[in-house]
Formats: structure tokens, sequence, C-alpha cells
């Protein structure tokens, strides 16, 4: 298959150019002025960006259909734009072997959608105790490994996770939660917990994991990538460490650079989301991270659930927000539109960051990189409405959100996946 | 009028609302010592009383009210019945509103289930204590007894001892007391004053003399004996020893000082049995005055309900 995208303004590593991207074979065969084809897609007024990649999110498959599939979690990464996903280990059994991981690879390649990356788990079962079959899980196509949902709280264990699994080439995502001091708690510890009196969590149990990673990074010389920051204060801590040269890298989920814990006072289970949602001053120090760099890259966290784990008292439902959808008009209005960063560097957050950290490729546009493509309206406006995703979990707390920037296509290998109304 | 077919707080009240109780509460009160019950009041309706946790005390007070004023009683056996059968609140609010409930009085250890209740019913919810929410009739009944014995609330210097953290009371308290115009003066071990109470308005101390020095109302607050287990504090009796009230503290509060406590009480723990047994002490009352308030509260959701459903 051989086609132009026309006319389009391309978002590039060192800015935004109009202009003309020939697609032949799955890759990109040219990039330029004035190209043609017998096939056109008119890109006229609209943003092409490399296809985005989303890095962490949960779909569920196997185990947990119900909230989400691996078809229904593809279908929605990308009308969301994403040309690749990552996701975690979480299910039903657990993804610590490689037939897991080759179930998911099969699945994906039937469904035929976006790219789906596994990250196998650090330890057997998630259980923080025995290290999972890492090497079969590489071999079989994971990506990274983690324990998402929980710290491996034995540091001993994490060590020698990190070492393990270095020696195959994969890094370790930490999701960086002390429980011992989280203890229970479903909100983030401060004025709105004890307005509502949900159980607080304090910034110091992530603080605390993500210092531990850091020193293990450190000690090690082995990168570590820290999950889903949410404080100002863990901020400061990476910021530090890459300052000294720690190989850390580091992600951020569009809630924690919208939201402050003042939407928990509703007791809205759709804010429910782990770690919490905090305060102003986080929220700000999320924002200004991801500009500055501090922060690598923006990612969903997306764990859809259904509606009978979130239509219970706050604290027994279900932790997570469904973000794939939302993620590039939340991040482009609240990141771009508000001045924070300009185009390249969304570029950069949503896709050449997630590419480089775990060596997937993409990441790109330029003459001879595979053809992942996403192509945005920007000047789109619209108000999100969960109850309208395609993904299974429709539990936002976006809903009722105006936003900009709406998918208008994407592309993986060449391969028009979704394209807007159609 | 009210502003809301529930009462799942007083966060969200208004000071004229918790007034209005307040001085709706005071005909109840004179009305019972005429020994009348105005069983017109909420005739022709149901209540029930849903208590997801043990409870005499409020539960009897939630009950006696809805009689004295002549609804229909039912009587929800701590839930434990459908719970364990996994019915979800929601459906559980929605059977009781199939049956034409008018209210549901609903306790529960989880904070913030009486509002999801709320909204998944027609039915008018009272919060009678979730988790470590609020427990809304409870602070009305207190301010009402602080109202009867000083005549006012605004001005007054209130003194809450104990376990802040884990107690709805403490909180409902705050909100309303600080809404008529009271100060709200708190003392606790460190491990059990929640984080960010002082912007709520409350004043938290570093002493029990700091707290209680010029007190018009003396509340303690009943200790869980697990919290110990949990590691909040290392024994009871060390408890006792800095954060009970003992007699002492009368000469250094208001010399019209009342003693509360919302019950029931670890007597010898936070507060000595003489200052329980006391004079000074209005915790009888506190029942009685519970009691009055839940009637109002009923009978102002009635009229409520009556204009606007």
């Amino acid at each position: 298959m051989r086609y132009v995208i026309k006319n389009g303004s391309v978002v590039f590593k060192d800015g935004v150019r109009n202009c003309d991207i020939l697609v032949e074979d799955g890759r990109i065969a040219a990039v330029g002025e004035g190209l043609d084809a017998e096939k056109a897609i008119d890109a006229e007024g609209l943003h092409v960006f490399p296809g985005l990649i989303d890095m962490h999110v949960h779909l569920r498959e196997p185990g947990f259909e119900g909230k989400e599939d691996i078809e229904s979690g593809s279908r929605a990464a990308v009308a969301g734009g994403f040309t690749q996903v990552c996701c975690m280990p979480n299910t039903n059994p657990v993804c610590d072997n490689a037939v897991v991981v080759t179930y998911i690879l099969s699945r994906a390649k039937e469904v035929n959608l976006c790219k789906v990356r596994p990250i196998g788990s650090i330890t057997k079962g998630e259980k923080g105790e025995e290290l999972a079959e890492i090497g079969k899980m590489a071999a079989a196509g994971a990506v990274a490994i983690s324990d998402d949902g929980r710290s491996v709280m034995d540091s001993k264990i994490m060590r020698l996770a990190m070492e393990y699994a270095d020696g195959f080439g994969l890094k370790c995502l930490a999701h960086c939660e002390d429980e011992n001091l989280v203890d229970g708690g479903v909100v983030n510890e401060g004025l709105s917990s004890t307005i509502t009196g949900l159980k607080g969590s304090i910034r110091a149990a992530e603080d605390i994991m993500i210092a531990r990673e850091i020193a293990l990074s450190e000690s090690l010389g082995i990168p570590v990538h820290i999950c889903h920051v949410s404080t100002y204060s863990g901020i400061e801590l990476i910021r530090s460490a890459k300052a000294r040269g720690v190989k850390v890298t580091a992600e951020s989920c569009p809630h924690y650079f919208w939201l402050t814990d003042d939407v928990v006072r509703g007791f809205d289970t759709d804010t429910k989301v782990n770690p919490p949602i905090r305060e102003e001053r986080d929220r700000q120090a999320v924002a200004a991270a991801l500009s500055d760099g501090t922060l690598d890259c923006i990612v969903t966290d997306h764990a859809p659930h259904s509606k009978k784990d979130k239509q219970v008292e706050y604290p027994l439902a279900a932790f997570g927000i469904s973000g794939i959808e939302t993620s590039f008009s939340l991040s482009y209005t609240k990141l771009v539109k508000e001045g924070e960063m300009d185009l390249p560097q969304l570029a950069e957050r949503m896709s050449a960051a997630p590419a480089r950290i775990l060596g997937i490729g993409g990441g790109e546009i330029k003459e001879g990189a595979v053809a992942d493509i996403t192509i945005a309206d920007l000047a789109a406006k619209y108000v999100i409405d969960g109850e309208k995703f395609i993904s299974k979990g429709k539990n936002t707390p976006f809903t009722g959100t105006e936003v900009y920037g709406r998918i208008v296509y994407t592309i993986v290998d060449g391969q028009i996946k979704y394209a807007a109304g159609r | 009028m009210l502003r809301s077919k529930d009462l799942t707080g007083l966060y969200d009240a208004s000071a004229e609302e918790i007034v209005e109780i307040l001085d709706r509460a005071a005909e109840m009160k004179a009305l019972l010592a005429k020994g009348r019950k105005s069983e017109k009041t909420l005739a022709g309706t149901a209540l029930v009383t849903l208590f997801y946790e043990n409870s005499t005390r409020t539960r009897t007070s939630f009950e006696l009210a809805g009689k004295y004023l002549g609804a229909h009683e039912v009587n929800i056996a701590s839930a434990s019945s459908s719970v364990q059968k996994g019915e979800t609140l929601i459906d559980t609010g929605r059977t009781l509103d199939a049956m034409k409930i008018d209210f549901i009085a609903i306790r529960h250890p989880l904070a913030g289930a009486p509002a999801l209740l709320a909204r998944n019913v027609s039915a008018s919810v009272i919060n009678a204590g979730d988790g470590m929410n609020e427990h809304p009739t409870q602070a009305l009944l207190d301010m009402f007894t602080m109202r009867e014995k000083f005549g006012k609330i605004e001005g007054l210097k209130v003194a809450i001892l104990g376990d802040i953290k884990h107690s709805r009371v403490a909180k409902s308290n705050l909100f309303g007391l600080k809404k008529l115009g009271a100060e709200v003066y708190m003392y606790a071990p460190r491990t059990l004053m929640p984080m960010g109470i002082d912007e709520l308005g409350a004043h938290v101390c570093n002493s029990m003399e700091e707290a209680v020095a010029g007190a018009h109302c003396v509340m303690g607050l009943r200790i869980q004996l697990e919290r110990q287990k949990g590691g909040l504090f290392p024994s009871l009796s060390e408890y006792s020893r800095f954060y009970g009230v003992k007699d002492d503290i009368l000469s250094l509060a208001d010399k019209d000082a009342i003693i509360m406590h919302p019950g029931p009480v670890n007597r010898g723990i936070e507060l000595t049995p003489s200052l329980i047994d006391g004079d000074r002490s209005v915790i009888e009352e506190q029942v009685t005055n519970g009691l009055v308030t839940r009637m109002a509260v009923l009978s102002l959701l009635r009229e409520y309900r009556e204009k606007n459903l």
C-alpha cells in the first residue's frame, strides 16, 4: 500500500513544518513537499505526530475481561491516538511467565490494531518474594518488568531484580508506595482526607520508595524507571538524582497534572487512583516537571473498571482511571495550550521518550521510519463523556471537562487503524 | 427550610439550617416535657434504621424519635444479612425505595456511604455516623445542649479532647460550631490528630491546660481500645495519664463549664468517674437531647419532602 499524507503540519523534533509524508509498505518512504501518490489523506489543517506510545496501561486480559480485554483496550487505544501500548502484568494469571506473554502477543496479533507490548512481572505472582522467569519472558517478547500496583517491598529482591533483568536488557518499572505507610489509605493524606474521613496516604509513602529505587539504581549503575509520579517531593528526588547522573527516568499521568484532591470530597469513586491525586503544589510540580524534562513521559495508567467495581462505597471501590481515550486531549489542552510546552515537546513526552526508554522503536517522523503516525485536529473542541468511551471502563473523573485536540487518524505500520467518525 | 432532602453532614450545612434544627428541637423538647408526643407530625411515613455497625443509643434514639412523631419504624438489624449475601449498598437502598420508605437513618463503617445512598434513593437519608467522616445528629444534639446551657453558641470555647483523628463526632462538631461562631480547641496524641484540621478552623493545642483553659464545654471522646494495637499510642495507662480528662481541669475551665461525652464512656480513661457523675456532667442530658434533635431533623425533612418532592 502506498499513499501520501498531504499538507499536514508535521511535528518534528525541532519544530512543526507543513509537508507531505509518503507511506509505502508500512514505512515512511519520503518526507517533503510536493509528494504525490494515487491515494492521499488530506491533512490540511491537521497536525501529524509520530505515533503516540503509552508505556503504562492495563488491558485486563487474561482474567478480567469484564473490565477490558485486548480487543476493547486496543480499540480504545487507537481511538486515543496510540500506536503502541505496554500492558502491565496484573492480570489473572499474572503475566509472570513466558506463556502469558505469548498469549498476549498472539491475541494482539489477532486483534491487529495497535502494537501491544507486554510487561512481565518482577516477582512470581507479583508477591514480591521470588523473581519471575524474567529471561524467558524477555525471550518471548516482554519489553520491561514491573509489579505495578504495588512496590517490591523487600529491597534485596528489588536489587536482585534490577541486576538480573539488566542482563536481559529489561528495565524495572517501579510502582512506588511503601505498603506499611499507605496502610489502607485511599486518598491523599491532607485537608481532603480530614474533611471526608477517607483514610489518607502520605506523600512519604511514595517518596520513600522513589528514593529507594534511586539509591539502588545509583549503587548498581543500572537504570530504573519510576511509574506515575504524583508528589512534588518525589519529583525533587528525581530531579536531583538526574542532576548527578543517576540513570533514572520517570512518568506521570494526565490526572496528576489536571486534578487536585478537592475532587474526592464528593466521594466520586472515579477519582480513586493509586497513587492518589494530591494537592495543588503537586499538580503544578508535575506539569512543570513534564515541561523541564524531570519527568520524561506522559502515560495514562489506563485502568478500566466495570460499574460494579466503582459503584460502591469509596473505600471499597477499585483504584484506577480509564484514561487512554482522553490522554492526548488532556495533555494538549493543559500543557500546550496553557504554555507549559510546545508541540515537539508533547511528541517527545508521548512518543519519543517512551520509545527510547523501552527501546521499542517509533517516536519520530523521518524517512525510513516505521509508519506509526497519529493525526489530530488541534482546533477541535469537545466535552469528555466517559459513557461514550470505546473502552469497557467508563471510569473517568473528567466527564464534563472541555478539551481541545481530537484524534482524526491513527496509523500503525502504514495501516489506518482508526479514522474519526468512521 | 432545609436545603436538601438529606442530612449527610454539617460540612455542607448552612448556619441557618443548623439554627432551624436547634430551634425545632427546642419545640420538641417543650412538647415532650408536657408529656405529649406529636404523633401527627410524621403520620403516614416510614423510617428505616439501617445500621451496619452496632449501636444501642443512636439507633434507639432514631427509633423513638420516629415513633414519638407517629412514623412507622423498621429496624434492619446491623444489615449483616444483605451485606453478607453480597448485596451492594445501592441495591439495598433501591429495595427500600421500592417499599416506599420516607427516611433512612444509616450508620456505616465507611466514610461517604450515606452520601452514596442519598444519591441513589428518593428517600431522605440521615447520616447516623459514617466511618471517620461525620455524625451530624450527634453534633446537633451537642450544640443543642450547649445552647441550652449558655443561651447561645457564639463566643463559646469548646475543648474537644482525645482521638480526634477517628472521631466523626469531633469533626461534625467542628464544622457546626465554627458555623455558629464558637471557637474549638483540640488536644490529642499527635498520632490521633488529623492532618489539616487547623485549616478547618480548629485550634490545635500543645497541652491539656491550653485546650481547657476558660473552656465552656469540655468534651471527651471515646478511645477505641484497638487503636493501641495499631501502634497509635503505647498503652492505655499512658493514654489516660496524658490525654484523659481529670478532675483538676474544672479549676482551669470556665466556672460554669459543662462536661460532655458522646458515649459510651470508658470510665477512668477518657474522663474520671467523678467528672462523669458530677454535677457538671451533661452526659445524660445529651441522650435526652439526642432524641429531640432527631425528632427535629425528621420533622424538618418531612416538611422539605412535602414542599419539594
